[in-house]
Order: C-alpha cells, then sequence, then structure tokens
C-alpha cells in the first residue's frame, strides 16, 4: 500500500482538467503505453499567459494526481512563470510523493517542457539537466556521477547503479552513449605503468594493510604467495580457510579491493593448502 | 458509513478460518509445553504436532508422516528443498524452471546462476501453458533439480505435474522434481505419489491458516540437507524448536482445505465464472489474460485496455473491493508481471492487468456487488486515457 497524501487522493479520485482542448495552442506528450505511464497535456495560451489547460493520463494513481494538480499550477499563469515549474514543486504541491513514485511527476514535467518547447519554438530543456531514464527519473548528471565514481563500464553496471534503464529500457541507448562519451574524453594518464616490483610491491602493501586488516577481524588471515601478470595468488588461513564464504570473500572482497585500488582486470586464484 | 470489504485478493493471503484459530488458541494459552520435553506435559505438544503432520500428510497424500517437514514460510519450503536437493549432489549444476515461477524461487535461481549453476527457463505459450515439448528437450543428465509450481499465483493456470513428472524422469531418473504448490493447496487435489513429486511446498496462509507456518514434503529416500542447521527437531532436517500453535492451525486448515475441495471446484468456481464472464461482457475493454481451461477455480486475470492497474485497484478500494495487479506500478519494482509478459500479454492490456481470487467465504452478494460498480468505474477511468482513439475503435468493435 503507498501512503500517498490527502491530496494525491484527493486528485486522483477527483482529477480536475480531464480531457482535451480541440483548438489547443500547444500540446505535449510524455512516456508511452509501453512504459505504463503516458500523458498528454493540452493548453490555452493567450498573451502569454495560460488560460486553459487539460490533460488526459495513461498511469497509476500518482500519475493521474501530478497532472491534475499540474493543470491547476499553470492555469492563469504567465509563461515565463510556467517554463520554471519543476517536478519537485509538482510533487511538493502535492505534499509529497513515495520516492518510487517521482517518475510520475516528473512525467506531468516533461510533457509541460514539451508542450512549452513547441509553442516557443525553444528548447526550454536546455542549460537543465538532461533526463535519460523517464521511467526512474534518472539524469544525466546522476548517471555520469555514478560512472565516474564506480568506475562502471557496461548498461547493466548502470542500471544496477541507478535503475537507469531498468524498466522499459528504452533509454538504453542514451546510456550507451554516456558512457562511450565518458570513456572517450577520459585522460587516459590515471594509471601510469607500473614496472613488476612495484606492482608486486603495491600489491602486497594492499593485501596487508587493507584487506588482511579486515580478515583478522574476523579471525582470519591472508597471505600473497605470487603474481602472474594480472593472476594474483593467495592463500588464505585461520577461519577463512575452513569458511563456506571463502570464494565469496575472494570475489567480492579480494579481488575488488585490489581492482577498485589497482583498476586492472585483477584475478584473485586461492592456492590450496 | 463504513463500507463492507470485498476481499478478492485471496492469492495474496487468506483469512484465518474461524475452526483454525480456535484449535490453535489452547497452545497459546495453558498448552505452552516444549514438545521436546519428557513430561508428559510436553508429550500434549508432541502428539498435537504429530497429528497436526498426519493432516498434512493425508492433505498432500504422502506416503508416511516422516516425509513432512514443517517450515515457517512458503519461501522456506522452497530455499529448503531447493538448496537442500544442490547441496546433496555438488557434481551436477543444470537446474530447468518455468519463466512464470513465483519470485521467491526466481530471485534464488538468478543467485545460484551467479554460483556457477545453469538455470534454463521454460517457456509458456498465450495461455500460460507450459511448452512441455522444451521441457523435455531440456532435460539432460546433468540436470539435478526441475522445479515447478503447480499453480499459477497470477494467471491459476494450473501445470500438469503428472505429465511433468513422467517427462522428467524419463529423460533423467535421477533428477529431482520439486513442485511449488502454495497456489495449488486447498484449490484443486494434491496426489504426490501418484504424480511421482520429490519434493513440495506449501504454505498455509493460503488456504486459511495464519501467516508464517508451512510444510514441506521430501519424498523418503531423498538426499538432502538442511537449510537451518542446529537441533535435533524435525529429524535434524529444520532445527528450531516447533511453533506449536501455528502447526496445529496449518493441520486443521489443511484438513478443512481438503474436505472443502468439491466446494471449491463447484460453487467458488460458479463465482469466479460468474465474475469473470460478466465483466468481459460488459466492460467493453477487457480481456482475460489467460486461457479459459486447466486453471484453479478461484482465480481469474482480466485486462483492461488503455488504463493502468494501480489506478483501477485505488478506485476499486473506495469501495471497499480488493483484488491485485500485474501492472509495473503497484509493486514498486516498476516492472510489470513478468508472468504476463512471458506469455505476451500485449502492452495495452498488460499495465491494466486485474486478479480477482476469491475463496470458499466469497459470497454471491459480493460478487453482484463487483459486477455493478465494474463498468461505470471503468468508464469514469476510460475518460482520463490519452488513448481516446484505440480505445473508439475498440468499443466499435464490441458493438
Amino acid at each position: 500500500m503507498w501512503d500517498y497524501t490527502k491530496e494525491v487522493m484527493e486528485h486522483y479520485r477527483n482529477p480536475k482538467n480531464v480531457g482535451k482542448i480541440d483548438d489547443a495552442d500547444a500540446v505535449g506528450e510524455a512516456g508511452s503505453l509501453v512504459c505504463g505511464d503516458a500523458l498528454k497535456i493540452y493548453l490555452k495560451i493567450k498573451n502569454n499567459i495560460v488560460t486553459d489547460a487539460k490533460f488526459q493520463t495513461f498511469g497509476c494513481g500518482s500519475a493521474v494526481a501530478s497532472s491534475s494538480i499540474l493543470t491547476e499550477m499553470i492555469i492563469g499563469k504567465p509563461l515565463d512563470e510556467v517554463k520554471k515549474i519543476t517536478n519537485k514543486d509538482i510533487a511538493d504541491k502535492l505534499g509529497g510523493l513515495p520516492p518510487e513514485k517521482m517518475h510520475c511527476s516528473v512525467m506531468g514535467y516533461e510533457a509541460l517542457e514539451n508542450a512549452l518547447s513547441h509553442y516557443l519554438k525553444e528548447d526550454v530543456t536546455s542549460g537543465k539537466d538532461k533526463l535519460v531514464c523517464k521511467c526512474f527519473s534518472v539524469t544525466e548528471k546522476q548517471i555520469l556521477k555514478a560512472v565516474k565514481e564506480n568506475n562502471l563500464k557496461t548498461i547493466e553496471d548502470v542500471t544496477n547503479y541507478t535503475k537507469a534503464g531498468g524498466a522499459c529500457g528504452h533509454c538504453k541507448e542514451n546510456i550507451q552513449a554516456i558512457l562511450d562519451e565518458y570513456y572517450k574524453t577520459k585522460p587516459a594518464k590515471e594509471k601510469p605503468l607500473l614496472t613488476h616490483t612495484q606492482k608486486i610491491i603495491k600489491i602486497n602493501n594492499i593485501i596487508e594493510n587493507q584487506i588482511a586488516a579486515e580478515l583478522r577481524k574476523d579471525g582470519g588471515d591472508i597471505d600473497l604467495i605470487d603474481i602472474d601478470g594480472n593472476k594474483v595468488y593467495v592463500k588464505l588461513k585461520g577461519c577463512c580457510s575452513k569458511c563456506k564464504n571463502s570464494t565469496l570473500t575472494l570475489k567480492n572482497f579480494v579481488e575488488a579491493t585490489l581492482r577498485e585500488t589497482l583498476g586492472e582486470d585483477i584475478e584473485v586464484v586461492e592456492v590450496e593448502g | 458509513m463504513k463500507q463492507k470489504l470485498i476481499y478478492l485478493d485471496n492469492n495474496a493471503t487468506t483469512k484465518i478460518d474461524s475452526r483454525v484459530l480456535e484449535v490453535m488458541l489452547p497452545y497459546f494459552k495453558e498448552l505452552y509445553a516444549n514438545p521436546s520435553s519428557i513430561y508428559s506435559f510436553g508429550g500434549i505438544a508432541q502428539k498435537a504436532v504429530a497429528q497436526s503432520r498426519e493432516q498434512i500428510r493425508d492433505f498432500v497424500n504422502a506416503k508416511t508422516d516422516k516425509e513432512i517437514f514443517f517450515t515457517a514460510s512458503g519461501s522456506e519450503g522452497a530455499n529448503t528443498a531447493i538448496k537442500g536437493i544442490l547441496e546433496s549432489d555438488r557434481t551436477k549444476k543444470h537446474i530447468i524452471t518455468t519463466k512464470v515461477e513465483h519470485p521467491c524461487v526466481l530471485n534464488l535461481y538468478k543467485t545460484l546462476e551467479k554460483q556457477g549453476y545453469k538455470v534454463d527457463y521454460i517457456d509458456v505459450n498465450s495461455n500460460g501453458d507450459l511448452d512441455l515439448d522444451e521441457l523435455k528437450n531440456a532435460v539432460t543428465p546433468e540436470t539435478i533439480l526441475v522445479s515447478c509450481m503447480w499453480a499459477n499465483n497470477e494467471t491459476g493456470i494450473i501445470f500438469p505435474i503428472d505429465r511433468i513428472s513422467q517427462i522428467v524422469k524419463s529423460k533423467n531418473k535421477d533428477a529431482k522434481l520439486f513442485v511449488d504448490a502454495v497456489q495449488a493447496a486447498g484449490k484443486i487435489p494434491m496426489d504426490v505419489q501418484a504424480c511421482d513429486i520429490d519434493l513440495l511446498s506449501i504454505s498455509g496462509h493460503k488456504f486459511h491458516a495464519p501467516k508464517g507456518i508451512g510444510a514441506l514434503y521430501v519424498k523418503s529416500g531423498t538426499l538432502f540437507s538442511p537449510l537451518v542447521i542446529g537441533g535435533h527437531q524435525e529429524r535434524g532436517k529444520r532445527a528450531g524448536t516447533e511453533n506449536v500453535p501455528y502447526i496445529v492451525g496449518i493441520g486443521m486448515a489443511a484438513q478443512l482445505a481438503k474436505e472443502g475441495l468439491e466446494y471449491e471446484s463447484t460453487e467458488v468456481r460458479r463465482l469466479r465464472d460468474k465474475l469473470e464472464s460478466n465483466i468481459l461482457k460488459t466492460v467493453f475493454n477487457s480481456r482475460l489474460n489467460s486461457g479459459i481451461a486447466n486453471r484453479v477455480p478461484n482465480t481469474s486475470n482480466i485486462g483492461f485496455e488503455y488504463i493502468e492497474g494501480e489506478l483501477i485497484l485505488l478506485h476499486l478500494s473506495d469501495f471497499g473491493i480488493c483484488a491485485s495487479s500485474g501492472s509495473a506500478c503497484t509493486s514498486g519494482s516498476l516492472e510489470p508481471s513478468h508472468v504476463l509478459r512471458a506469455m505476451g500479454v500485449p502492452f495495452t492490456a498488460l499495465h491494466g492487468s486485474i486478479r480477482f481470487s476469491l475463496s470458499r467465504f466469497t459470497t454471491e452478494k459480493e460478487i453482484d456487488c463487483v459486477l455493478s460498480v465494474m463498468p461505470r468505474l471503468i468508464d469514469k477511468l476510460v475518460k482520463i486515457s490519452p488513448f481516446q482513439a484505440e480505445l473508439e475503435e475498440l468499443r466499435n468493435l464490441r458493438r
């Protein structure tokens, strides 16, 4: 059960300004049937003032409520003000929406932008953070941040971290474009080539200072046995050697830590006995 | 005015039968002993557990009581069965299941895939029936486990477990068959011997016992490792002091469910059919999302084209009517039902799919009330839809 506010409930029960304006001055659309949310907004505009607005929505309770309240927010307002409305304003006016439902308010905002862009023949979205995944309302900046901070390489990675692309999948191409752009322009320096000895010392330090220290807390330990190219041979000791989850420890912790620090395709191999 | 509740979401959970609650209560109050205790006070609890085990045995028609283990949920039953079998032979890494299993099973398989298991997901057709040829082709000597639900929670479609068992065993006699019977229990007769099932799990709260209790059948002679290790309870296969009152409850619920099967297949079916056929007749943009045959008697999954499911549920809720939806928006996962998608339900109806699931407590009056509400409710919501041209076309088609 969603925790909807009184305002949301009132607006999906009795939505205001439902329908179509046949001689609309501007029409905007957002979403699609496939995504499970689709919205049309119709505007009458006179002397740069929105004199009437109507909407049609295919969507859940909060999508209908967001559309309904949006029409109320813009009727009688000059375009300059209408242009400034954001999805947060819509959600705030509804007394808030559950986080999973924020994409519904985004849809109203997008349809409005779409209508205004048509009417003003200008891109009102320029300068704003571009929305990439409409289903989960994930922006370009958010995706870039996740890619940078977590060294994400694939669309799947991005979906796991940000949810972007996880529902209808329409934005996957755009996510790939963001990834391509990022890795194309990313300066290649960052990873100076290490000599073999430097690499061994570095790996040894990481294992000693970061990994072994953690494992010892749980009564385990680890020894570096050998390094062959990107293969790091280690031996688990103490509790770790008997632990059923040792494979997980090896992959999720040891290997992940080394990869994160060295940024290479390090593979950790356990030496038995 | 306080509205009367019309509860048509019995595949989600059911009302506790008062006769079930009645037999449970003494075990919360005066009969609180630990069944493992040696004194006769403990013996009372032990007998109560034994009686319930017999009731469950009878419910699924197992050969002996020793084949029944109590669990805390259907999910626990599935986890115990699946992991227990895989642990028993770590050399085999191939599992077969279906695309439409319950998430509790599917998510477990997703995890197992990451651990090196190969999992084949068998398709269903647009009616929701399993592709038995694909199943047959999938079974190999490497297959350790075939896992299949008996009845689907969203559509009510019944899989032919006896046929599935024959197919699997004829190609690999060592492969084990695990049946998730959570949605079949209390709706259709179950016979683990006749169907040659190795493991089967049920959950009490789907047949008028409380939440938090389930049972697992494991055919004698089947090697499996316990999930919960500790004490000797449940013959070492599931540690933890027995939840006596709930075990007593599920036993009684199983007995009542078995006695009620006839009513289920006649009266519950009649009411379901009345609800379904009338909605399909009176609501122009409605369609049945599954085949009409091979279904449990209580479930109907109807798609309302060009309207979103959550919105329908919210408006039904205003009339006190409880149902559920395969729409993306209701779950919070934002992904529409994997079951309906596997069946190829068109996007026009996918997001507007509503599941009605009845029980032996559903009355004719309740069904009549839903039928009186439904056409005008959908009519109101249709007006909000941006797909007016498409809806108009549908309307003309139906005339």
